[in-house]
């Protein structure tokens, strides 16, 4: 994948601002990751130049956490919690009809672009099991018969 | 040294207070199997879970890793008891290695490293039941491009010592722990081949990997080819390779100089002829020697560095592109020595170039890729040598033949134009040869006279940086050396920065020089025991031993003084870097080499 | 706020702002005050727009200097909110929709009348109740934790000021010496709240004992249990009082910085801890020689990024390192080698926020709640298959059952209670003959599971005890840092063989076999994640071997929860041939002729979701 060059510059200036600060390299990839909605192999490169940490260590912690993606998500990504208290109140449920009817797996882009789906585990909003976020937005005591309900409401506002 | 008193089983031993558990029982005699535990690491430490062992008090027993636990917490006067063979301890190590084999191919037979397996040797020791566990494995990712080291995780058990091993001996970490949990693989970034990241290929990784995950790739097949399709293949050995060779045949580390048995071995294996690469390490000085005289007086850039490991040769085009103008010029001298064989030895023996096959045999990994470059070759693309076997591949074709290496006589290297050799060539094979041979040529040509006494102690030893400084004419040289690539890196910013005071800089890729390659036999203390505590800390200086004994008894210990050199400069080159030796002596390096290449 | 250079500036400050704060609670100087529930849960069901709402409307009817509308923590009682509350009266209001705003604005606050639909209603009385303490589930709880949350706005460093913040911190500068500080924290029996339950004290006087030139302090707020939340909460709540618990760990053992680990998930607690050092720092309450005493001290925040193991402290220091969360081994301990090899002790968040307390009252005081070797108060997140979800902070001691039925309210829809799953996946479950069990640390631990951080998931009979082992070793799999082989194979095995069962292949081999395992990874693991990975099986074999058997030998789900032992099939007779189920099935597997053909299940395409079952109005669908 060829990286536009004013996003190796960013990523450089990124690393640059942190640099004084002790072992910066996560808060950098949470910067980028954060910016660009992914930390591709080609800007963990510049990120192992401009830090001095090597490059195979970079894309270790990249694939160790979660909140790291290597390739671009959707535009709306949905998080469908599977902590213990949603898991209990059928959070699979959820997650399975969501997987069905945009039929991706958890973790996968649908080919348009638009949805991400991801199986998250806890958001801490237990009370309002099973949640479900799209972008932020969370979606109270949702059960699978609302999945269609919730992806609609982002669909209309595409077709707008 | 402080010591302590610990309870091993009953019996009580004074240790070393500095030392953990499973340190201090070896220095006494307990041998506890361990897969991560290598001496003076700390990456990855105490992750295979096999070395566990009990320590008790009053209130019971619970399980720690021996490699880790300091012996300072478990003094025998409070009560403390460290018990390997208890039913607790037994069955959690057998479990631990149960669980690595539930994971692991199991391809023990037709695997590289049959007989050198930690893996296989601690599953005997433990106890393992066959199939104890069984389920799903971790996804295969393996690497068969590069050159000089192939990579196939199936056999990995996440040890970390690779990794740790690329970090702190050479300061550069190509490997790393990829993913998490069960989809936990090592390899270089995003699952690339070593041929795609600047990876060294110095084959350190492969020295310290206790299973086939990372090992040599083998070319006994293509010297087979060779022979088959009846070429005229001509062998030559590094100097490093005989101070190794006798350990892959049951000899301690450092008792055998093997050169006649090895030279033996290599004519029973039907060679058409057997040489040594000292031969084209007199050569290299010779050259490297004039072109320093040429630098210091015409004004050249210095510091000028050494440029016979191909390891460091890497690094150099990866990471200090900059400082290709300080490095020699001069091919290492296994590609002189191809390159003259196919053109003055050829031309003497009438023999088509096109025809001879020669095969090196090397203590390096790098050498493999080494062989391969378009700069090592002739100007129709020949290349100086054809295929380059490690210390260890040349154990393996020996033990093929059905040869007794203990049973074979001594016999000498062919005295056939590049025959001669003297005592400079064989300290090549360790950190400080390169440069203390060069001085004594150098010297000489500055100045008429022999370097005295011939023996320059400044430049042995295993330290990190040495440094010394030698009167010639006048001048004070200041000279370096360096081994392992994190070591060199202290000395080449200082060239970056323009700050190097140096005159000659000798640089290694291996810490230790060639006698520590990336292809020479393993030192596993878990496989052999016997071999005592602290091998980790001596093979190196075992094996210089021999090299430094070799040059000692040599006649003639200056290159410039070797007859056979001294003919071929007569004969066919006529001078240390002239047109002829430019052509065929020397090469060139690429300054913009891609880090991380576009693959398809 | 202007800078505060000296203890008597602190308590000149302090006083101005507890009669700020008092006013506004009592009401003097006739003004109201509208407090609105600010935490996620609540923003979640538009708690933002009722209070823009709120504002937009009082501002309309021109009330705006006589009414003021503040954002507060969080008030706990989740499953009931977003909450209003009415100060002076004291009014509390849930469930309220931004539909409902105009309402409070025109009766309440106009008129003065109680809109009594938004009251909460008692579940065994039907009364409704106007004021919170009247509200059973407050009425056990103990707040120290949980202290100005729900009262203080969470960004306001003047109201933390005026509800006893940093009067603790002041106390430790200027009346005690590091070491009395120690003292007073061993005296008071504060164990730590992240798992494990260790001495507080003692930890930092191991601290203390190092010589170092450098030490930190670190607060773990990497609540990675699922089904957790009181960390965040506290956060979101009042970060102040957690700065301050971790700046008297600093003056304690002689540490001048201090890192936060916050989960990346929690951008509420992050955003207001933020805001929280931005403000002390302009205030001098963070930087160097505070309040002119001498003390410095920084505190900087480091993300989470999503790896359940870094909330084990070795992995986490790894983490704040930039490294991969992977554990290190012990010894040497954080306290003596820790961040970047310096003297470091690791406090969850919650032991932080008790600190502040104990100093202020004194330990005697403190240690005058709890149990004999437990002591305060815990906070636990109550979830799953229970009325009153929420937040909770209970003295230790109270009984499980007060924490279900009396704080709880017991299971909704009159199901039977099965289990309480304590302490994640580290933990195990506790069943009916638990019930009585006074929580603290060691009786947990003697019946099979753990404190653990806190989280509390009631299950009921409609959950099977081998899906949730199976759920929390899937979590534990994927969580597992992979460095340790009996964790990272060990745990895989497990799982494997879990899911041989609830798919109806196991045998009694098997449960041989994870016994084993479970043995093994409890004895060979390197770190707690690994050595408790199988306290899940090893309680849910313990007490629902029963389940495990009907699984086994039956080949039957008895909670219809496992799919590959679940059947659905339609009742012919039942059927009413109207083809709801079959345009409500995603995977359209059942076919019939409305109103012509009763409709037939396909089971081989059939992913036993229970849609249909759910759809059917007639009672037509079953399962097996």
């Amino acid at each position: 994948m060829k990286i536009r060059l004013e996003v190796i510059k960013d990523v450089r200036e990124i690393c640059q601002k942190h640099k004084d600060e002790p072992s910066p390299l996560i808060v950098i990839l949470e910067e980028v990751q954060e910016k660009y909605g992914y930390v591709p192999v080609e800007l963990q490169e510049v990120i192992s130049e401009e830090t001095g940490v090597p490059a195979a260590e970079i894309y270790g912690v990249v694939t160790f956490y979660s909140f790291f993606s290597l390739t671009p998500k959707g535009k709306y990504v949905i998080h469908v919690c599977l902590g213990t208290a949603c898991y209990v109140k059928n959070a699979q449920a959820v997650l399975d009809k969501m997987c069905a009817v945009l039929k991706i797996q958890p973790g996968q882009t649908t080919e348009d672009g638009l949805f991400t789906i991801e199986a998250v585990r806890c958001m801490g909003a237990c009370a309002l099991a099973t949640a479900v976020s799209v972008n932020g937005k969370v979606f109270p005591r949702v059960e699978s018969k609302d999945v269609e309900k919730i992806l609609d409401e982002f669909r209309n506002q595409e077709a707008k | 040294m402080e010591t302590i008193k610990i309870n091993i089983e009953g019996h009580i031993y004074e240790v070393d207070k500095s030392l953990t558990v499973l340190e201090a029982a070896r220095s006494v005699g307990y041998n506890i199997p361990t897969l991560c535990y290598w001496k003076g690491g700390h990456n990855s430490l105490a992750s295979c879970r096999v070395c566990l062992v009990e320590i008790a008090t009053a209130r019971g027993g619970r399980l720690f890793a021996s490699c880790v636990y300091p012996v300072a917490d478990v003094p025998a006067e409070k009560g403390f008891v460290i018990k390997i063979s208890s039913p607790m301890a037994v069955e959690a190590r057998r479990a631990s290695v149960e669980l690595l084999l539930s994971n692991h191919n199991q391809d023990c037979q037709a695997c590289v490293k049959n007989g050198h397996c930690e893996l296989y040797e601690v599953a005997s020791i433990v106890g393992a039941r066959p199939g104890a566990f069984k389920g799903s494995k971790t996804e295969v990712h393996k690497d068969e491009i590069a050159p000089g080291i192939i990579r196939d995780s199936s056999k990995c058990i996440l040890c970390g010592r690779c990794i740790e091993r690329c970090k702190e001996a050479q300061g550069i970490g190509i490997l790393g722990f990829e993913k998490r949990g069960f989809n936990t693989f090592v390899s270089p970034i995003a699952d690339r081949s070593f041929a795609h990241v600047p990876c060294i290929q110095c084959g350190q990784c492969v020295n310290v990997c206790p299973t086939g995950a990372l090992s040599e790739k083998r070319e006994i097949t293509c010297v087979d080819k060779a022979k088959a399709e009846g070429k005229f293949v001509v062998v030559q050995t590094a100097p490093a390779v005989r101070a190794a060779l006798a350990e892959e045949f049951g000899y301690k580390i450092g008792e055998l100089n093997a050169t006649g048995k090895m030279v033996a071995a290599l004519h029973r294996l039907g060679f058409d002829r057997v040489f040594d690469t000292n031969f084209a390490a007199d050569l290299t000085i010779m050259e490297e020697s004039q072109e320093l005289v040429n630098r210091i007086t015409k004004g050249g850039v210095l510091p000028q560095i050494t440029s016979c490991s191909p390891g460091w040769i890497n690094y150099l085009e990866y990471y200090y592109p900059q400082c290709i103008p300080n490095v020699s010029t001069c091919k290492s001298p296994h590609e002189m020595e191809g390159a003259i064989i196919k053109s003055y030895f050829a031309k003497a023996h009438n023999l088509d170039p096109k025809n001879i096959y020669v095969v090196s045999v090397m203590p390096c990994t790098a050498k493999k890729y080494e062989a391969k470059r378009p700069q090592n070759a002739n100007a129709e693309g020949l290349p100086d040598v054809d295929a380059v076997i490690t210390t260890r591949e040349l154990a393996a074709m020996i033990k093929r033949a059905g040869i007794v290496f203990r049973e074979l006589p001594e016999e000498e290297f062919d005295q056939d134009l590049l025959g001669q050799y003297t005592g400079a060539a064989p300290i090549f094979g360790v950190t400080g040869g390169v440069m203390e041979a060069a001085l004594r040529t150098a010297y000489h040509t500055l100045t008429g006279k022999e370097f005295g006494p011939i023996d320059f102690k400044a430049c042995r030893g295993l330290d990190a940086v040495k440094e010394a400084e030698v009167e010639i004419n006048g001048l004070k040289v200041k000279v370096a050396i360096a081994s392992g690539m994190k070591n060199a890196k202290v000395l080449l910013d200082q060239i970056k920065e323009g700050k190097s005071p140096y005159h000659f800089i000798e640089i290694m890729g291996c810490p230790g020089g060639c006698i520590n390659g990336g292809g020479q036999p393993f030192v596993k203390p878990n496989l052999k025991p016997e071999e005592g505590a602290d091998i980790l800390e001596t093979y190196r200086e075992k094996r210089a031993a021999i090299l430094y004994s070799i040059d000692e008894k040599c006649a003639i210990r200056q290159s410039h003084n070797n007859p056979d050199i001294i003919k071929v400069y007569k004969d066919y080159l006529g001078e240390p870097c002239s047109e002829l030796a430019e052509e065929l002596l020397h090469t060139t390096y690429v300054a913009n080499r891609e880090k991380y290449p576009e693959v398809k | 706020m202007e800078k505060i250079t000296s203890p008597e500036l602190l308590d000149q400050k302090i006083s101005e702002c507890t009669e700020k704060l008092s006013a506004k609670i009592t009401g003097k100087g006739g003004k109201r005050a509208i407090l609105v529930c600010g935490g996620t849960g609540c923003l979640a069901n538009n708690s933002k727009e009722i209070i823009e709402k709120l504002e937009a409307l009082i501002k309309e009817k021109g009330l705006s200097d006589r009414i003021s509308v503040n954002h507060v923590g969080c008030f706990g009682f989740c499953s009931q909110g977003p909450f209003v509350k009415i100060y002076p009266e004291d009014t509390l209001y849930r469930a309220v929709k931004v539909t409902d705003v105009e309402r409070i604005v025109e009766e309440d606050l106009i008129n003065g009348k109680i809109v009594e639909d938004l009251l909460y209603v008692d579940p065994q009385t039907h009364e409704k109740v106007a004021r919170m303490d009247d509200i059973n589930f407050y009425k056990k709880q103990k707040r120290i934790a949980l202290h100005g949350c729900s009262v203080i706005n969470p960004d306001l460093l003047e109201e933390s000021l005026g509800y006893d913040g940093f009067k603790a911190l002041k106390k430790v500068l200027t009346e005690m010496t590091p070491q009395e500080v120690i003292d007073e924290i061993i005296a008071s029996g504060l164990r730590g709240r992240g798992g494990g339950g260790f001495p507080t004290g003692r930890k930092w006087q191991f601290a203390a004992n190092v010589k170092s030139d450098k030490k930190y302090v670190v607060c773990n707020g990497d609540e990675g249990d699922p089904g957790a939340f009181m960390d965040r909460s506290i956060l979101e709540a009042n970060p102040f009082e957690v700065i301050e618990g971790m700046m008297i760990a600093g003056y304690a053992y002689g540490a001048n910085e201090g890192y936060f680990y916050v989960r990346a998930e929690y951008p509420i607690a992050v955003q207001r801890l933020l805001h929280a050092i931005d403000a002390m720092e302009k205030a001098g309450l963070l930087g160097d020689n505070i309040l002119g005493t001498g003390f410095s001290f920084r505190c900087h925040l480091r993300l989470g990024a999503g790896a359940f193991v870094c909330g084990e402290e070795t992995a986490l220091l790894n983490s704040i390192e930039g490294k991969r969360g992977m554990p290190r081994p012990r010894p040497p301990f954080p306290a003596v080698k820790g961040l970047w090899g310096k003297p470091t002790c690791v406090n969850n968040v919650e032991t932080l926020a008790q600190v502040g307390y104990i100093i202020r009252v004194g330990a005697a005081e403190y240690a005058k709640v709890g149990t004999a070797g437990s002591k305060g108060t815990k906070v636990f997140a109550l979830g799953g298959k229970i009325n009153n979800v929420g937040l909770v902070e209970v003295p230790m001691g109270t009984t499980l059952r007060s924490l279900i039925y009396d704080i709880g309210g017991g299971i909704p829809g009159n199901k039977k209670f099965k289990a309480i799953q304590t302490g994640g996946p580290s933990g195990g479950c506790l069943t009916e003959k638990d019930l009585d069990t006074e929580i603290d640390f060691d009786t947990l631990v003697a019946r099979g599971s753990m404190m653990g951080s806190g989280g509390a998931i009631v299950m009921d009979e409609d959950n099977c005890m081998v899906d949730v082992a199976r759920f929390y070793m899937d979590f534990i799999c994927d969580e597992s840092c992979g460095k340790c082989s009996p964790c990272r194979i060990g745990t895989k095995r497990i799982y494997e063989l879990l899911t041989e069962i609830v798919e109806g292949r196991g045998t009694m081999e098997t449960l041989d076999e994870l016994k084993e395992l479970a043995k093994i990874t409890k004895n060979n693991s390197l770190c707690a994640l690994g050595q408790t990975a199988a306290n899940p099986i090893s309680s849910t074999m313990a007490n629902f071997y029963d389940e495990y058997l009907a699984h086994i030998q039956d080949k039957k789900c008895p909670a219809h929860v496992c799919k590959s032992l679940s059947k659905y099939y339609i009742d012919p007779e039942k059927c009413k041939k109207c083809s709801a189920c079959s345009r409500a099935c995603p995977v359209s597997c059942i076919k019939g002729v409305p109103g012509k053909e009763p409709y037939v299940i396909d089971q081989s395409k059939c992913i036993k979701c229970g849609t249909c079952m759910a759809t059917c109005k007639f009672g037509a669908i079953s399962h097996e």
